[in-house]
């Protein structure tokens, strides 16, 4: 039943849209015969559209907080979503996994190079998200330049290699360790930063790398950047283009699944409880005797090692590197993909990193609306589903007599 | 016999307010000790130098503990503070709210154990033996303040009570040889503040741990303490036993305020 109050709200609500979208729907200055279109039937769309959105939108806020009240029951097991339970159901959860990797191996050999290329893109992203999840996911530090450690590791591999001759096996650790360094760096002085002030400080960290990067002619080779950085090489294997990329490609796989399986390691140790516990309150961390400046700044540098190294493989991908490729814009879509799949929840990092690398790609019919189905996207999740796309469930420590294991 | 926490002069200002005023106090081996004062005496703040969350202005914070020498705690970290065996309670719960019970304990085995970053990833013989004993010891405290019925709960779905017994357990995992607890009994029932009352007992003579505590509830005080310290405006204005205490006509006139004199 649509009582009055509703359509009178609803009627508000297209008004307003109706008088934001104005200038740009209706007005059209049209330069070459210098005069004004009125578009008033845009006006009418977008008027009648708003209204009933706004009837939908009311629904699906009446829809969860329907299922808000159940949530806040104790247990948090009535909210799981089919995700859960297939992670939770080991004899579904492996046959998923499983059908999952096949596609994943057979992929370069189905697809064609163009689409094995954005896979391979995707997955350099799936590195950087696992990464990043550290820092912002486990420990809670909302780092805004996580792309300057990408830099790092993209420049250490073509620098290295421009005046050294390292190659890419070399550089691989190495542009790591770099770049584990310079989370040292970073980390050090923003110890005692918290939330806001820590995200504008490594927002600024970012943009130094970057512009220093740009400025620093003799050292960076300026905006024009580093060009003819060796793809990585197989046993001195000569390689076509094709081989080249199905390479990566596998190499890409293998960085991922080392990946998942360290980052996983460190999730459930004493260092990922340290790293929990620093989220959750910083003060009761410290009193437990937790050194505060060591944990976070492990967390910077191992976050930091992963971008390090997806950087090296994104040089040798693309073979030229300039400080374009390192702006805000990576370390916003980056710190999205951890929001959007879910903090702290490496599956849900993996699809996040999917959906947001890949979809674009796909729906290049769409790239003038990117931005705003970003952002509306964006939006609805954090309203909707606040824990990302597949919430992080930690595994718990249940005490099972002498038994006790991880479960 | 040397006290095993003695603070001499100790002095923290803040600005032009001085918090604590050039204070004494010492905790004896196997005392338990009451600070007790107005609201705003500042009876936190000395919670907090010692624990190292503040770094006082002046004096001195000595411990003697189990092993016969003599640190000064002043400008240490408050994780230091802890591995030196002070370990303390919040007034306001400061637990890990999405942490299961037994995490919380095992959060403070965290100064006593080792495993660092390598052992995390290759997960070798020496830490998966570490990690079980980790959650065997936090199990077996869990047990002893008889929260093992909540084991596997997280810490924010507890009842208040157990709540701010969870936190005193986690500040036994960190093996303390001083407990400093700071309102243990605030919004507590009183079945809750008589539970908590044989609880600090127990681990003063079972676990053999020396407590310091701030309690405005001075029925538990008055039952509890070896000794009474009583502040005001950060300044020690009287010590000394309970009895001494309740009769003092100082700390009554902190407390209730002076009759004025028409």
């Amino acid at each position: 039943m649509v009582s009055l109050e509703e359509i009178k709200k609803s009627l508000l609500t297209c008004i307003w849209f109706m008088f934001l979208t104005f200038p740009i729907m209706v007005i059209r200055v049209n330069t070459v015969q210098k005069v004004i279109e009125w578009r008033w039937i845009n006006m009418l769309l977008v008027g009648v559209a708003g209204f009933i959105l706004s009837f939908f939108w009311r629904n699906l806020f009446r829809e969860k907080g329907k299922t808000g009240t159940e949530k806040q029951s104790p247990a948090k097991t009535d909210n799981i979503s089919i995700f859960q339970k297939i992670r939770e159901d080991r004899k579904r959860f492996l046959p998923v996994v499983a059908l999952f990797g096949c596609f994943m191996i057979a992929f370069p050999l189905v697809f064609s190079l163009y689409q094995t290329n954005i896979m391979t893109t995707a997955l350099i992203y799936v590195m950087l998200g696992l990464g990043l999840n550290i820092v912002v996911g486990l420990a809670g530090l909302l780092d805004l330049g996580y792309v300057a450690f990408y830099a790092v590791g993209a420049y250490s591999y073509a620098l290295l290699n421009h005046h050294f001759g390292i190659g890419f096996w070399t550089a691989l650790p190495l542009s790591g360790l770099l770049s584990a360094l310079f989370g040292i760096l970073l980390g050090y002085p923003v110890l005692r930063l918290r939330g806001d002030y820590l995200a504008i400080v490594t927002l600024g960290f970012g943009e130094i790398i970057r512009l220093i990067l740009e400025n620093w002619n003799e050292f960076s080779f300026g905006p024009s950047g580093i060009a003819n950085i060796p793809r990585p090489g197989f046993f001195g294997m000569e390689m076509s283009l094709k081989g080249h990329t199905i390479y990566l490609y596998y190499l890409m796989i293998l960085l991922v699944l080392f990946t998942i399986f360290v980052v996983n390691r460190l999730q459930n140790s004493r260092i990922g409880r340290a790293w929990i516990a620093l989220r959750e309150d910083e003060i009761a961390c410290q009193a437990m005797g937790i050194d505060k400046a060591r944990t976070k700044l492990t967390a910077f540098a191992l976050g930091a090692t992963w971008a390090g190294m997806g950087g090296v493989v994104f040089a040798a991908k693309t073979t030229f590197i300039n400080p374009a490729s390192f702006t805000i814009w990576e370390s916003i879509i980056i710190l999205c993909i951890v929001v959007l799949g879910g903090m702290g929840s490496i599956i849900g990092v993996i699809s996040g990193a999917m959906i947001l690398i890949l979809l674009p790609e796909y729906l290049r019919a769409f790239s003038e609306y990117r931005m705003l189905i970003f952002g509306i996207v964006l939006v609805v999740m954090m309203i909707f589903r606040p824990g990302g796309i597949i919430p992080d469930i930690r595994r718990v420590y249940k005490y099972k007599g002498k038994e006790t294991r991880m479960i | 016999m040397k006290p095993i926490l003695d603070v001499q002069n100790l002095t923290m200002r803040f600005g032009g307010l001085t918090a604590l005023d050039n204070l004494d106090l010492d905790v004896n081996e196997g005392e338990i000790v009451a600070l007790i004062g107005p609201n705003g005496a500042g009876k936190t703040t000395f919670f907090n130098c010692i624990t190292g969350i503040y770094k006082p202005t002046g004096g001195d914070i000595l411990v003697h503990g189990s092993r016969k020498e003599s640190v000064r705690l002043n400008g240490l970290k408050p994780n230091q503070v802890t591995e030196k065996g002070l370990a303390r309670t919040f007034q306001n719960i400061r637990l890990f709210p999405n942490m299961t019970v037994l995490e919380n304990v095992m959060m403070g085995r965290h100064c006593r154990t080792r495993s660092g970053i390598l052992g995390a990833v290759f997960r070798g013989q020496a830490t998966v033996r570490e990690e079980q004993k980790v959650v065997e010891d936090s199990y077996e405290i869990l047990k002893k303040i008889n929260l093992a019925r909540y084991v596997d709960e997280l810490a924010m779905n507890l009842p208040y009570g157990a709540q701010r017994r969870l936190e005193i357990a986690r500040a036994m995992a960190t093996e303390p040889f001083l407990l400093l607890l700071d309102e243990p009994a605030a919004g507590m029932n009183p079945q809750e503040t008589a539970d908590l009352d044989e609880l600090i007992v127990w681990i003063r003579d079972t676990e053999k741990i020396s407590i310091l505590l701030i309690e405005h509830d001075m029925k538990l005080v008055m039952s509890l303490s070896d000794r009474i310290f009583v502040m005001d405006y950060g300044k020690k204005i009287a010590q000394g036993t309970p009895e001494e205490i309740r009769c003092n006509p100082v700390v009554i006139k902190a407390y209730l305020g002076e009759e004025m004199d028409a």
